[in-house]
């Protein structure tokens, strides 16, 4: 039996951050509790509308074999990321006009802004190799304005392969973005790093926000997890089971290889989260016997302890605007629980009302918590572990996945308006893949196959 | 209808405890058959007849094994080594070799005997060899030291773990060369990074339980596993309740 109270409540999960206040206040409860619900529509574009974008294929600018496969590779690389954005209303390619107009003058405007296509802002441009080389000519134009309509114009100069096809294409459409989208930059430049299950060990793993390029990072041949980049992107911090349990280990990208981290003071050591600042690491250590949440430098020296109760108390997440809060699981009360604190250990609040609350992610402009939860947890009980986001001034919560299975790490993207997440559709582990979605649950997207957990997004 | 599969499993750990209560109270303990001897003298007094069976038959040294042993028509049991026993009746022994148990039962209409072998397998390098007997064995450690298991979300030690801990720490206390590890083990079930730190909480509940009845701080490690290594992958109760446990094994 599906126990779905479906209310229609505005949600602009999507929109800047003065927006997120009003919506918050337009969340209307018709039922007699005052708790939030466990099911309920959300509309992207309630209140404000999307920008309507076309986003033309580009013209080929040479007739080079190569041309024809990296436009490809552009084309839809520019149309996935300009999709995914979660800000515009991308008008569907068989609405477009025929012509692929490849500089200023080839274009006509009302072609575009007339019906069916009805766009008010245009991507267009044109891609052409020679010589070993890519160039690629991104325009961005308003359709309504006949006299000025140029937004955006940008030229790209890269070795003519696959991997810069793609990367062109990221660069342009997080320009249109950074334009369109209030200010903040786009994610499509953005890294996702991951555990990449195989027999049985655990490695730590990178791709490109939107799946791509997926690579080993460490080669370890044991089991590493909870893998958190740092906010320069130059270090991953996780942990690693060695002989002495697990403990956390330090991997550079800039020399590509494992750099020294001694948290000392023995027992086992996990969930690191960097401050904002890249200064300090926050982790759960079990040096006294019973796991308590420390800080200590980034290279794991001075490390002092901040929680004291006894019970598993375990992944810390600094709040990236300040850095002054954190928010962790802590156990005190038997199932464990999401809790912020100041990160001197005082001001505790206890965010949850039951259940069994994992993983927290702190949104960038540190007004959301995103994190997994299980709300009706026991043997047998209806229901399972979604990803929920909550406000933390007001410990208002929605639940952004339904009946996909089992889901857990949630971790924003930069811009906030993304989540990406581990998806297990049967329950298995084996079974778990890593899935993108809008903060608002809709725009699902599978980035990996089965055997991908623990997604860590970057902070830029 | 939208059944989640909670529900199926539940349906099936309820269906397991009724299985499992039902073959409890199902499980009555035969009536003994009257011994033939207690009704007075037989007139033509029968010739006893004997059986006696091992279980298992064959062993790894420290390990144990049941004698079981039948007869009628007998006055006198006896057992080669363990002596005059009842007529009928059961008894646990620890033979440190290979060993030829020898039962002769004697009655008004004659005598007979049975023999049972029970095959002691020795370690083919034994753990002694280094002329540390303290170390005993490792069959032994196991024998003594059992691994702890706790319920659902839960680090503190049952009534059975308590007294599987005093039986432990005798026998550490007795062999105070060995250091042991305890691993901790969560089920599948929960987040990953949240059962490392409660596989955490449930080794040091084991370790605790050892320090308190007199074993050395300095000779237990503590590792937690969470969920990372399991012991079966099964998705039901019996599975996850053996994920559940503080693991010892000899740290060497």
């Amino acid at each position: 039996m599906k126990y779905r109270p479906a209310r229609s409540l505005e949600k602009l999960l999507l929109r800047p951050a003065g927006l997120f206040l009003i919506a918050f206040a337009l969340l209307t409860f018709s039922s007699v509790t005052l708790q939030a619900q466990d099911w309920f529509k959300t509309e992207t574009s309630a209140g404000v509308s999307n920008i309507r974008l076309a986003v033309a294929d580009f013209k080929p600018a040479s007739v080079d074999p190569q041309t024809a496969s990296l436009k490809q590779t552009f084309d839809s690389t520019l149309f996935n990321d300009l999709s995914s954005a979660g800000i515009f209303d991308i008008v569907s390619k068989s609405l477009l006009p025929q012509a692929t107009p490849g500089a200023p003058g080839e274009i006509n405007l009302a072609q575009w802004s007339a019906a069916p296509a009805n766009a008010a802002m245009i991507a267009f441009g044109a891609l052409g190799t020679s010589g070993g080389r890519l160039t690629v000519n991104g325009f961005l134009f308003d359709a309504k304005n006949t006299q000025f309509p140029q937004v955006l114009s940008k030229q790209y100069s890269e070795e003519a392969n696959e991997e810069m096809a793609r990367q062109v294409a990221h660069r342009f459409a997080d320009e249109i973005i950074f334009r369109l989208g209030g200010g903040i930059p786009g994610i499509a430049e953005t890294k996702i790093y991951y555990v990449k299950v195989g027999g049985g060990n655990k490695e730590i793993w990178a791709m490109d926000y939107d799946g791509a390029n997926q690579h080993e990072i460490t080669h370890l041949g044991t089991v590493s997890i909870s893998p958190r980049v740092s906010p320069d992107n130059s270090r991953i911090a996780f942990s690693s089971l060695g002989k002495d349990g697990f403990q956390i280990r330090m991997y550079s990208l800039l020399l590509n290889r494992m750099v020294n981290f001694s948290s000392g003071g023995g027992g086992t050591n996990l969930s690191p989260a960097w401050s904002p600042n890249g200064r300090d690491i926050a982790f759960s250590s079990s040096r006294t016997g019973d796991p308590e949440i420390y800080i200590a430098d980034s290279n794991g020296g001075s490390a002092r302890r901040v929680t004291s109760f006894r019970g598993p108390d375990v992944s810390p997440v600094f709040n990236p605007k300040t850095g002054s809060q954190i928010a962790w699981i802590s156990g005190r009360t038997h199932l464990p629980q999401l809790y912020i604190m100041d990160a001197d250990g005082s001001a505790i609040t206890r965010l949850t009302d039951g259940g069994y609350a994992t993983s927290p992610s702190w949104s960038p402009n540190g007004q959301f918590l995103a994190f997994a939860w299980d709300r009706k947890y026991g043997p047998g009980a209806p229901g399972g572990q979604d990803i929920y986001v909550m406000e933390v001034a007001t410990k208002r919560w929605i639940q952004v996945t339904h009946d996909i299975g089992r889901c857990d790490f949630p971790s924003w993207s930069p811009d906030g308006r993304h989540l990406v997440f581990a998806n297990s559709p049967d329950g298995r582990a084996s079974s778990t893949r890593i899935v993108s979605m809008l903060a608002d649950g809709t725009g699902r997207r599978n980035l990996t196959g089965p055997g991908a957990d623990m997604p860590n997004w970057s902070w830029k | 209808m939208n059944v989640s599969p909670a529900i199926y499993r539940k349906a099936l750990v309820m269906a397991a405890v009724v299985a499992a209560l039902s073959a409890v109270t199902g499980c009555h303990k035969k009536e003994k058959a009257v011994a033939p001897a207690t009704l007075g003298p037989a007139p033509s007094a029968p010739a006893p007849t004997a059986t006696l069976t091992a279980d298992p038959v064959a062993i790894d040294v420290g390990q144990s094994v049941v004698l079981n042993w039948r007869t009628t028509n007998a006055t006198s049991v006896t057992i080669d080594g363990i002596g005059e026993v009842a007529t009928n009746g059961t008894q646990t022994v620890s033979p440190s070799t290979s060993t030829d148990f020898h039962l002769t039962a004697k009655g008004d209409g004659g005598s007979t005997d049975a023999n049972v072998r029970v095959t002691v397998r020795v370690p083919q390098a034994p753990s002694n060899a280094n002329g540390d007997g303290d170390m005993g064995s490792e069959a032994a450690f196991h024998q003594n030291v059992k691994d702890v298991f706790f319920d659902y979300d839960s680090y503190d030690l049952r009534p059975d773990a308590q007294t599987s801990s005093q039986t432990a720490a005798s026998y550490l206390n007795s062999h105070s060369a060995i250091k042991i590890v305890i691993g901790g083990y969560c089920d599948e079930r929960g987040s990953a990074e949240y059962n490392l730190a409660l596989g955490e909480n449930r080794a040091n509940a084991a370790k605790t339980a050892l320090v308190n009845a007199g074993v050395a701080a300095s000779r237990i490690r503590v590792i937690s596993y969470g969920k990372e290594k399991q012991f079966c992958t099964e998705q039901n109760e019996s599975c996850w309740q053996q994920n559940r446990r503080a693991q010892f094994s000899l740290d060497r």
